[in-house]
């Protein structure tokens, strides 16, 4: 079966397309389906999200709101103009404080009470979230450099 | 004073690279043999000069010279000295010095042990890896000086980061760097084939080595970081899928597929053309990787203290290198001439597939990071694209070629015989399935696919211990004959035998700790117990304890299994008192390649405790198999052929096997 240099670049054209095609749907349908959109709290409460959607929500964490009772956390997350009351099962970062900023991933539930799998903290304790600080920039009540506003 | 020695020895090392950038290069388009020879003393000048400069910047940090501003914010008297050596490279600043300590360092190696290459080439590549040195010194100088003064020196420094305050901070960065940055010298050999518009074998031969030389320290890199941010961050995680780790992963990807068309260059003078871009692509990935972690674009875990200004200066780097680099591709591109044809089932058509399939999940790799940044420059919506998008794209595209390796090193060159293959392969499927079938009834939980991924693991270590057995014509004669045999086998052969080998271990352990994994999370007291994996701990005190520069709640577990006492477990909780920064300290007990994992969460004033166990079985494999690749790496990089670089003449005799890499 000698096959010529035609067919040989055939087959060589034929498999990249193949994978590449494949590739490429895979791609689609995740950035589709996998993704989760970043919402303020601001957004939670003025679109009327669907509970059951993954998303993450970002803010800073209202002083006096963190409650743990067990292995449970519940407290607001704030973007100064609304609350959102969150509630986590685990062990929060050790950065995780009341008056800093954190990003939550999880879901809406049918009572907006956002049922978060994942709590993100930094890793270094003068760093905002990116998220976070756009969405206090934005709602005109922090600027970088500046000490993060109170929520009391 | 000496300070000043260093600062200066790193202006001076910019103006040496500006010469270096121009004089060899101008010396191979005329011609001109001295001035392409000062390609050489200037690159080892250049080392030093920036080894100098390094070196005394770590001699600040020893002394605790807070007088230097970047000691001063990230070192503290109190730290042992060993993290204050490795806090030198804990922060923006220092670590950019030791990028480009070791960008500098592989032109100095390309100097020191190129003497066979010829000399418009050697004139060439150092050229353009002086432009990189030179872009990169300017870049430090200009943005990120780590020798800037502060008038008066304060008294104490503010500490480095806690978490950095580890062995990992000592091993992973220099690792991930020789890794990282060691592919500039393939991109520059790749530049210096373009402008020369010539590939010759002494190319071909030079290539490999480099890119497997740089590929085995990212694969021990990346593989430290993993195990330290497991370790270290306490949430029993390996693998994050975030976007700083993927910087990172995709010139791994890239350069793994570069390792194998540059095998495909040497030993049949085919894909060149493709491979000079591969090069071109997998240092353009490291430069996009140094980007995303230090221009803070991107959320995670890992980003730099942001400072715009820089983000603009090393995109612009970004810029001028990538698409300089792309345009002169294909501008010149067409010179390149393609040599060796060969039928599509053939070692040939096997590289090529493994090439297709690593590109592939490049892009899912890149698209998945970068994504999230377009699409907020374009619709103003913020979005995260996690671990659930990357399993969905990435794991697919990756099964179908961890299934095909062991075929790769039997098929053979210009034309091969898929049946044969698979019936030398047989032995390794029957392991295979004999795994898959033992863990199916014997495991009675977890996911449904779990057997098959173990199966598969099984098979890659299988495969590659087959190939060895066939060259050696094992059970064709006796034990002694094989004996021999196999001692004689290339060095070469070894090495991609362990290649595939630790790759197939760490598809084990990934595979068994995602499917098999347990995990409990408990408020507990003392007296209260635990139990994950068939361990039971009890929660036996709670005891706070001083050290010099953090103040800890110890926790002390008993572990027994199956009623006989195992160990003792101590996790804890730190507080850095310098900056008031809390840590978790996990405690883990390892029973061979499975770990018990034990971490602490809040700890309350009435003594009780949040306690979260993990049982993680075989999740060293993951680690060891990357150990085990490099140990290939370093055996193929040892192989005699390469390191007397014979011409590729011995084919002529039918006995000898071909080098199977």
């Amino acid at each position: 079966m000698r096959q010529g240099k035609k067919q040989r670049r055939l087959i060589l054209i034929g498999a990249i397309g193949i994978v590449l095609s494949a590739a490429m749907a895979l791609i689609l349908f995740g950035l589709s389906d996998q993704i989760a959109l970043f919402k303020t709290p601001t957004n939670i409460v003025e679109e009327g999200i669907q509970p059951g959607v993954r998303l993450r929500i970002g803010g800073l964490v209202k002083d006096g709101s963190w409650k743990k009772e067990g292995t449970t956390h519940t407290f607001v997350v704030t973007d100064q103009a609304n609350d959102v009351t969150i509630t986590y099962v685990g062990i929060v970062p050790d950065l995780f404080r009341e008056g800093q900023g954190a990003v939550l991933e999880g879901e809406l539930t049918a009572n907006n009470i956002f049922v978060a799998d994942t709590v993100l903290a930094k890793h270094d304790e003068q760093y905002v979230p990116k998220e976070v600080a756009d969405a206090l920039k934005e709602q005109g009540v922090w600027k970088p450099g500046e000490p993060l506003p109170s929520t009391n | 004073m000496i300070s000043e020695i260093g600062h200066y020895a790193l202006i001076l090392a910019l103006v040496l690279a500006a010469v270096q950038s121009v004089v060899p290069f101008w010396g191979a388009r005329k011609g001109d043999v001295a001035l392409m020879q000062t390609a050489s003393p200037l690159s080892l000048m250049q080392f030093l000069l920036v080894a100098i400069s390094f070196g005394i910047l770590v001699h600040a940090y020893m002394v605790s010279d807070f007088s230097i501003r970047n000691v001063y914010e990230n070192s503290h008297t109190d730290k042992p000295l060993i993290y204050k050596i490795s806090g030198t490279w804990g922060n923006h600043e220092g670590s950019m010095l030791l990028w480009i300590l070791i960008l500098v360092l592989f032109g100095a190696m390309v100097a020191a042990f190129g003497k066979n290459l010829p000399m418009r080439l050697k004139a060439n590549v150092l050229a353009v890896q002086a432009w990189i040195s030179f872009a990169f010194l300017w870049f430090i100088l200009q943005t990120s000086n780590p020798f800037w003064r502060l008038d008066p020196a304060p008294l104490q420094g503010q500490d480095l980061n806690p978490l950095l305050q580890d062995i990992g901070l000592a091993i992973h960065p220099p690792l991930l760097y020789l890794g990282y940055v060691g592919f500039s010298i393939t991109f520059s050999f790749a530049v210096a084939a373009l402008i020369e518009g010539r590939l010759d074998s002494a190319w071909a031969r030079w290539v490999r080595p480099w890119a497997l030389l740089a590929w085995m320290f990212l694969t021990i890199g990346i593989s430290m970081g993993s195990y330290w941010a497991y370790y270290e961050l306490g949430w029993g995680g390996w693998w994050f899928w975030d976007p700083v780790e993927n910087a990172s992963f995709m010139p791994w990807l890239a350069g793994t597929a570069l390792l194998h068309s540059a095998i495909v260059v040497e030993k049949r003078n085919a894909l060149r053309v493709w491979t000079v871009l591969l090069a071109i692509l997998t240092f353009s990935l490291s430069l996009l990787g140094t980007f995303i972690v230090r221009s803070g674009l991107l959320t995670s875990v890992h980003s730099f203290a942001v400072d715009p200004e820089r983000g603009v200066f090393i995109l612009a780097i970004l810029a001028v290198f990538i698409v300089g680099s792309l345009t002169l591709f294909v501008l010149r591109a067409s010179s390149l001439t393609e040599g060796g044809v060969f039928a599509p089932v053939s070692r040939e058509g096997a590289l090529i597939l493994n090439n297709l399939f690593l590109s592939a999940a490049t892009a899912t790799v890149f698209i998945g990071t970068l994504y999230p940044m377009f699409y907020e420059a374009i619709s103003g919506e913020k979005i995260s694209v996690g671990p659930p998008f990357f399993n969905l794209t990435f794991v697919p595209l990756v099964i179908p070629l961890l299934f095909a390796i062991p075929y790769g090193p039997f098929l053979a060159w210009k034309r091969g015989d898929l049946i044969a293959v698979t019936q030398r392969l047989m032995a390794a499927y029957g392991v295979a399935l004999a795994a898959i079938f033992i863990v199916y009834i014997f495991v009675a939980d977890g996911p449904v696919l779990a057997p098959l991924g173990i199966g598969l693991g099984v098979w890659l270590v299988a495969g590659a211990f087959s190939e060895l057995l066939w060259r050696a014509k094992a059970f064709q004669s006796s034990f002694q004959e094989t004996w021999r045999r196999l001692s004689n086998l290339p060095r070469a052969s070894y090495g991609a035998a362990l290649g595939h080998a630790g790759m197939g271990l760490t598809v084990l352990g990934a595979v068994a700790v995602t499917a098999y994994g347990t995990e409990v999370l408990k408020d507990m007291k003392t007296g209260d117990t635990i139990e994950t994996g068939g361990y039971v701990m009890t929660f036996k005190e709670i005891r706070p304890e001083r050290a010099n520069n953090y103040v800890q709640d110890i926790a002390v577990f008993d572990v027994t299994k199956e009623g006989r006492f195992i160990t003792e477990l101590a996790p804890a909780k730190r507080v850095y008192v310098a900056r008031q920064f809390p840590t978790t300290e996990a405690a883990i007990h390892t029973n061979w390649f499975s770990q018990l994992f034990l971490s602490l969460g809040d700890v309350k004033a009435d003594g009780t405790a949040v306690v979260r166990a993990y049982y993680k079985p075989w999740v060293t494999l993951i680690w060891i198999g990357t150990i085990v690749m490099f140990v290939g790496g370093c055996l193929s990089l040892a192989d005699r052929r390469l390191r007397i670089g014979v011409p590729q003449k011995k084919r002529a005799v039918p006995a000898l096997p071909e080098a199977a890499e």
